[in-house]
């Protein structure tokens, strides 16, 4: 059975997901939405050569939520940032800002990107 | 009512004659190519002497990476999806006569001297299946097996070779493979040796002696010659990018365009912003071009005097043409967003490319550089010429 929470706590819980979700979407925020779009022909098309353009993998590893499924936002935009050694998947930094980096990692994970 | 019957009759004689007519108006397959349509899953078959769309076939599936072959009549082209899709479409009548989910996902494939086996190179479950030409019904599968527990590796750089064989590359494995299908019976499959480290691509030259695979994992080439028996890989221009500081590589080059020109062998470097010329003699390097950034296609007009090449993102808008005696960019110009390929037609007056972001093929002048037309398709990618049917390793 589940215990229910008195309303304060929970409020709280509420109020502190939220802020570390906008906090974590503020710098996303920023990207223009002629900027997101760029991205989402960024992902389809030019990772798309790699992990296939429904994100199901090819030459690199499937990107589909399910398969991101435990892996951090952050931890797949240091990848998008820094590349993998040794394996062609290449560092964007420098053609790609850390808050766009984070941005392509949420909408891998969210599955806004078909 | 009874002119109007007539009339209705004779409307009904003249959709029949026009069908007719249709249906008798000969016409030759050679001119014919396909584009790939890589958003929409779909292929539109072209006219290079028209310069115009015939029609655009939708059901491809996932077109994201995709190449194509020729039946040995160029009546049909056999293309290859990205999804595992091996679809075979009709030139003349522009339609799927068939098609087969054969794998989960793959890269490419290739036809066989004879026309009657295609293989496929596949990334999942890896390794490469052959099919009937005809029917499409499987051959053979050959998985890519390699290490103590067997694992299966991706395939990649599948051509055909003379004498009804084909050679592949292990992606993971670093090995080149080669099966042998002259024989009736189990294909004859004979390890050649190890490549190198992460070979990405391979071709075979038109005169089906020599196969090369391109390595990602270390600067140098795999090079195996088919005249000696048994064949064995030697490798090529080994560390050719030493001292010079590694450039990501946010595409990776193809080597199926791979030139044979003016007796050396142009080819895009990994990781650096050259080509490198590697004599078709000693297979010694016989120069460099610095070019515009990492080079993805370097594509030797048909008569081998000039070679286009097209860049990696971000600075795949441009296309160069390097002077392959003087090893010089005599040609620089800006199609328009992501050229993703260059086709020449066959004897090289003209060549298309596919500017995927601007939504159109444009057609140019191979020796002027004027621009001959251009034709709206949606997101194009690879451009192929049925002319390809008559060559070996394409």
């Amino acid at each position: 059975m589940r215990r229910r929470m008195t309303l304060l706590p929970r409020l709280l819980l509420e109020v502190a997901m939220l802020l570390a979700l906008t906090s974590a979407m503020a710098s996303a925020e920023e990207l223009s939405p002629q900027r997101k779009g760029e991205l989402r022909n960024l992902i389809m098309q030019d990772c798309g050569s790699c992990h296939g353009m429904t994100l199901k993998g090819g030459l690199g590893s499937a990107l589909r939520p399910v398969d991101l499924d435990g892996v951090e936002e952050e931890t797949i935009a240091r990848i998008v940032l820094d590349g993998v050694p040794d394996k062609p998947m290449p560092p964007w930094r420098g053609l790609l800002s850390d808050s766009e980096a984070l941005w392509i990692a949420h909408a891998l994970k969210a599955g806004v990107v078909k | 009512m009874r002119i109007l019957r007539l009339i209705t009759f004779l409307a009904a004689l003249t959709a029949y004659c026009l069908a007719a007519a249709a249906q008798s108006q000969l016409r030759g397959t050679g001119d014919l190519g396909i584009v790939i349509e890589r958003a929409n899953g779909s292929v539109c078959v072209v006219d290079t002497s028209a310069r115009a769309i015939l029609s655009c076939v939708e059901g491809f599936g996932d077109l994201s990476h995709a190449s194509a072959v020729f039946s040995r009549d160029q009546r049909y082209a056999y293309v290859f999806g990205r999804d595992g899709g091996l679809t075979k479409v009709d030139l003349l009548e522009q339609r799927i006569v068939k098609r087969v989910l054969q794998a989960g996902n793959s890269i490419g494939g290739a036809i066989s001297d004879d026309g009657k086996l295609i293989a496929v190179s596949n990334y999942k479950p890896g390794g490469i299946k052959v099919f009937d030409a005809e029917t499409l019904n499987q051959v053979a599968d050959i998985p890519a097996s390699y290490g103590a527990d067997g694992e299966r590796s991706k395939t990649v750089g599948l051509v055909d070779a003379p004498g009804r064989r084909f050679i592949f590359t292990l992606y993971d494995a670093g090995e080149i493979w080669m099966v042998d299908f002259a024989e009736p019976g189990e294909p004859q499959i004979t390890k050649i040796g190890r490549a190198g480290k992460l070979p990405y691509d391979a071709l075979i030259t038109a005169d089906g002696r020599h196969y090369i695979a391109g390595l990602f994992g270390e600067d140098g080439l795999a090079h195996v010659d088919l005249w000696r028996s048994p064949a064995r890989i030697e490798r090529v221009l080994d560390g050719y990018g030493k001292g010079e500081a590694k450039m990501p590589v946010y595409k990776m080059p193809h080597l199926e365009g791979w030139a044979l020109a003016g007796g050396q062998f142009i080819l895009p470097a990994v990781g650096h912003s050259e080509l490198l010329a590697l004599d078709a003699e000693t297979f010694k390097e016989a120069g460099r071009v610095k070019v515009h950034g990492q080079p993805v296609f370097a594509i030797a007009r048909p008569d081998g005097r000039q070679v286009w090449v097209n860049f990696a993102h971000p600075l795949n808008d441009t296309i160069q043409v390097v002077d392959v005696p003087t090893l010089k960019v005599v040609h620089e110009f800006k199609p328009g967003p992501a050229i993703l390929h260059m086709e020449f037609t066959p004897r090289g007056h003209e060549v298309w490319v596919s500017v995927r972001d601007a939504n159109k093929v444009e057609i140019y002048d191979a020796r002027t550089f004027e621009k001959r037309g251009e034709l709206e398709m949606r997101k194009p990618s690879g451009v192929f010429f049925a002319a390809r049917a008559n060559r070996i390793g394409l």
